[in-house]
């Protein structure tokens, strides 16, 4: 069986179709389009005009933006009601108090607070207002609003009011689409609940984007091949479970280079820069898949806490341009000439100094391309060369060694079109690997995921012994990712992560588990 | 009198967590608490402590408890006000104005939601003119006011109010009673009159933050160096740039005890500095030799952005700049130090003002 992976990059969409041995036969690249979507199928079918039977791809991976770029651009959004259970708690802080106006008014649909909610101890609060949950589900939906965000305070510690609302407004409602806020984020109940809203709202601008893929895959003859959606994690999950979770793919990019490093050089801990165009992302491959942010990230100018690979972020990379003042190399970046490369680089012929056409001059880049003229770059520009080149790489060292977690060196992976042109040592690397394929390491990493769950719990060893709550975590873990589309007999739990929560009594500790398992046959 | 608006609350939440020197937790969850009230009430008053008749009433407004709770538990906003209104109560008069008790975290905002609730203004004015980690640790305990009585409520609607023989049992038995609250409770204490407060107080604490804020958003707005026009703003002085090189915790005798080490970048290249923290940051040595430490102020900063980070996230691998400002005078008299001085806090160093350490003599 053949798998496809396809990325979205901010300027190239890639698919590449690899054997059941992570074996990369073909490999495609078109431009990414505005609407996303006539990109990929674009890159599908050039990908498979390559020679590919496609009676023989039994999995479609795709890595894709149309959430995120929904969320930035305020278009396409669901209306949610938002349920907030917590009274007495919690009302100083009304939801969505600081979102942007324009997504707020985009997402809004109704904004409740009801009692109910538990301590740190999983105590209750209060009781849950099981009536009021019921007013307010025949209020929402009468005013046509079907996706609903519950988050009720404590539920990584106990979810039962959160579960027992569900209940009650699929009773009510029962078209409604909800989305409980303990199966999206951890601890800090704003930030959990601004996730909850979000995955809420892009639900159907996910949908879409799979029933055109779904569509295409039909017309293109992919006859056995199921489709998959990457996550932030690094893992994948079945096309008809990403309905339910969308807001786990929108930032599965930066994820799936730190996996193609990883399948493409088969080193398990690292740190592994991804160069392309316009940034380059340093992130950290810990066990064989990224290592998450343990801080909160803003999507879309909303603070959110779901799971998000940690990422350094660079505007340095092929494309950037070299800019000089008073006959001095000041920066490289952030400014990029992105995809007009080839148009506008010194070496081409245009006019705009980019760190791809010092990376030629230098000869430390070799692109095959006939209409490349180094001595262009050299003549005009060859006394700031060496200068730019050192700034380069500089940038790309201090992100290596922000992001690392200790001065011991570390293995460094370079992924990523741009990453051709960095030399073969760096300093705080022990040791730089360049694998073959690189730039193809996202659609790879996609190409080659397994399915995976997490579960992200706090619990009180005072008052469940720590194995039982270890136990309890793993199974749920186990449980997700079946949900999500693993073979149950290859699941294994990958991470084991036991996080104290400070100032707290009774032991008080979040528990995060990983499970990943093979794609179900 | 300023008014206190949106903006204000917003440059006051960034100079508030600088003035709390890596302690008091992340100031979102009081700061978007302080705009929801204003967004209701309306602009407060915020007024300075000349502007407070003598024989009027002063209730300073605070929260205990651990910010790991409080970013979860978001509370009802009525638990400090309950808390204020059976003080008032108790004391059978009506309060003239609140203040905070500390800057940093949820503690520099809440004054600003009961004074919004009970129609007061605020007084530009706190116990601590920083963050400390204990109630008792604020300059009323010097001039010989009482923490008690002190009323205390939680979100469920639960109230009470402690008498105690001193200031060091109030803090004992309100940490036991928090805990039962679920991590968080919400207090009104060290009531006084408008004369006693005036001496007790220390004064300005509020609009340098805001101030603080207000200059670090104006460097940006233009363009120019953001640690000049905060060293400015403060009177502190630059005492190291580097990287974070190692960060370790410990758990002596039941406080978190941390060091982090800083390698000099820049004009410190070749420098080591260690600084100790706890809650906050409280001693800083350069190659060895003290250089700052509490009640001094030390803000380790992002070197890029100069926000402050919290002694629970510092890490390796951070550019950082450390500053240390000038404490209250009040906490530089032998009273002052032994109530909040390095000794307390277990470190074996003599306090010397950081105008003499760095100043020059």
């Amino acid at each position: 069986m053949l798998r496809m992976g396809v990325d979205i990059g901010s300027t190239h969409t890639d698919a590449v179709i690899v054997d059941e041995k992570a074996t990369l036969l073909y490999a495609a690249k078109t431009v990414t389009t505005k609407d996303v979507t006539s990109g990929v199928l674009s890159a599908m079918e050039k990908v498979i005009a390559q020679g590919a039977d496609p009676t023989e791809i039994g999995a479609v991976m795709l890595g894709t933006t149309h959430g995120l770029n929904a969320i930035i651009e305020r278009k396409r959004l669901a209306r949610v009601a938002v349920l907030r259970i917590g009274l007495p708690a919690s009302a100083a802080i009304e939801p969505m108090l600081d979102w942007p106006a324009d997504l707020k008014s985009a997402v809004d649909g109704g904004v409740y607070i009801i009692s109910g909610g538990h301590e740190y101890t999983g105590e209750p609060i209060a009781e849950l207002d099981e009536n009021r949950v019921r007013q307010v589900a025949k209020e929402a939906a009468a005013k046509g609003v079907r996706y609903f965000a519950v988050t009720s305070i404590f539920s990584p510690v106990n979810a039962e009011h959160e579960r027992r609302a569900k209940e009650i407004v699929i009773e009510v409602v029962p078209d409604a689409v909800v989305t409980l806020s303990h199966e999206i984020g951890t601890l800090g109940l704003l930030e959990r609940e601004n996730s909850t809203i979000l995955n809420c709202s892009i639900m159907p601008v996910i949908a879409k984007a799979i029933e055109s893929v779904s569509d295409a895959m039909n017309n293109m003859g992919l006859e056995r091949a199921q489709l998959y959606l990457t996550q932030n994690d690094g893992t994948v999950m079945y096309s008809a479970h990403a309905q339910k979770y969308p807001i786990f793919t929108v930032a599965t990019g930066a994820s799936n280079a730190i996996r193609g490093a990883y399948v493409l050089t088969g080193i398990k801990d690292a740190v592994v820069a991804d160069m392309g165009g316009t940034t380059t992302n340093v992130g950290v491959l810990t066990k064989g898949f990224p290592r998450e942010s343990s801080q909160e990230v803003e999507v879309g100018g909303v603070r959110t806490n779901f799971r998000m690979p940690d990422i350094i972020s660079i505007g340095c990379a092929g494309g950037s341009i070299v800019k000089i003042v008073n006959n001095k190399v000041v920066d490289v970046g952030p400014e990029s000439v992105g995809y007009r490369l080839t148009e506008l680089g010194i070496a081409w012929g245009g006019e705009v100094l980019t760190a791809t056409d010092v990376a030629l001059a230098l000869n430390t880049m070799r692109i095959d391309d006939t209409a490349i003229n180094r001595e262009l770059v050299d003549k005009k520009y060859g006394k700031y060369l060496h200068e730019a080149y050192r700034l380069v790489v500089q940038k790309v060292e201090d992100a290596i060694d922000k992001i690392k977690t200790s001065a011991e060196p570390v293995p460094v992976v370079l992924v990523g079109g741009g990453s051709l042109m960095l030399p073969k040592k760096l300093a705080g690397a022990s040791s730089v690997y360049r694998p073959e394929a690189a730039q193809y390491a996202n659609a790879i990493g996609a190409a080659t995921a397994f399915v995976g769950g997490i579960v992200d719990k706090a619990y009180s060893y005072e008052h469940i012994d720590r194995n039982s709550a270890l136990a309890d975590a793993g199974a749920e873990a186990k449980n997700r990712a079946v949900l999500a589309g693993a073979d149950p007999s290859t699941v294994e739990i990958v991470d084991v992560e036991e996080i104290a929560m400070p100032y707290l009594p009774g032991n008080a500790v979040r528990v995060r588990v990983k499970a990943v398992g093979k794609l179900r046959g | 009198m300023l008014k206190v608006n949106k903006q204000v609350i917003e440059d006051l939440a960034v100079g508030a967590a600088i003035l709390g020197t890596g302690g008091g937790g992340d100031p979102y969850i009081g700061k978007l608490m302080a705009i929801q009230t204003i967004e209701k009430k309306g602009p407060i008053e915020l007024l300075s402590p000349y502007e407070i008749p003598d024989d009027e009433l002063i209730i300073p407004s605070a929260a205990m408890g651990t910010p790991t709770v409080l970013i979860e538990k978001i509370p009802s906003g009525l638990e400090a006000i309950k808390a204020f209104e059976l003080l008032e109560r108790y004391l059978n008069k009506k309060a003239f104005a609140t203040c905070p008790a500390e800057a940093g975290g949820v503690n520099s905002t809440i004054p600003f939601v009961v004074a919004g609730a009970m129609n007061i203004p605020v007084v530009d004015a706190d116990g601590m003119g920083r963050a400390f980690p204990e109630l008792q640790m604020v300059s009323f305990t010097l001039h010989g006011i009482r923490a008690t009585p002190m009323a205390m409520a939680d979100e469920r609607g639960n109230s009470l109010v402690f008498d105690t023989i001193d200031n060091m049992w109030t803090e004992k038995i309100a940490r036991v009673v928090t805990i039962k609250m679920g991590g968080t409770a919400w207090i009104a204490l060290y009531s006084c009159l408008g004369r006693q407060f005036k001496d007790s107080a220390i004064w300005g604490t509020v609009s340098k933050a805001i101030q603080i804020g207000e200059t670090l958003r104006d460097a940006k707005a233009r363009g120019v160096n953001l640690l000049d026009a905060l060293l400015d703003c403060t009177s502190g002085y630059l005492i190291f740039r580097g990287k974070i090189t190692s960060v370790e915790r410990a758990n002596i005798g039941g406080f978190a005890r941390g060091e982090a080490k800083i390698e000099g970048l820049d004009e410190f290249k070749g420098k080591l500095m260690t600084i100790q923290f706890q809650n906050e940051n409280l001693v800083a040595e350069l190659d060895g030799n003290t250089i700052a430490c509490v009640p001094d102020l030390i803000c380790i900063l992002d070197s890029e952005t100069m926000k402050p980070i919290t002694t629970e996230r510092l890490r390796y691998g951070y550019r950082v700049t450390v500053v240390a400002l000038p404490c209250s005078e009040k906490w530089r008299t032998d009273e002052g130090l032994k109530l909040v001085g390095p000794k307390y806090f277990g470190y074996d160093v003599e306090y010397r003002p950081i105008e003499k350490m760095v100043g020059g003599n």
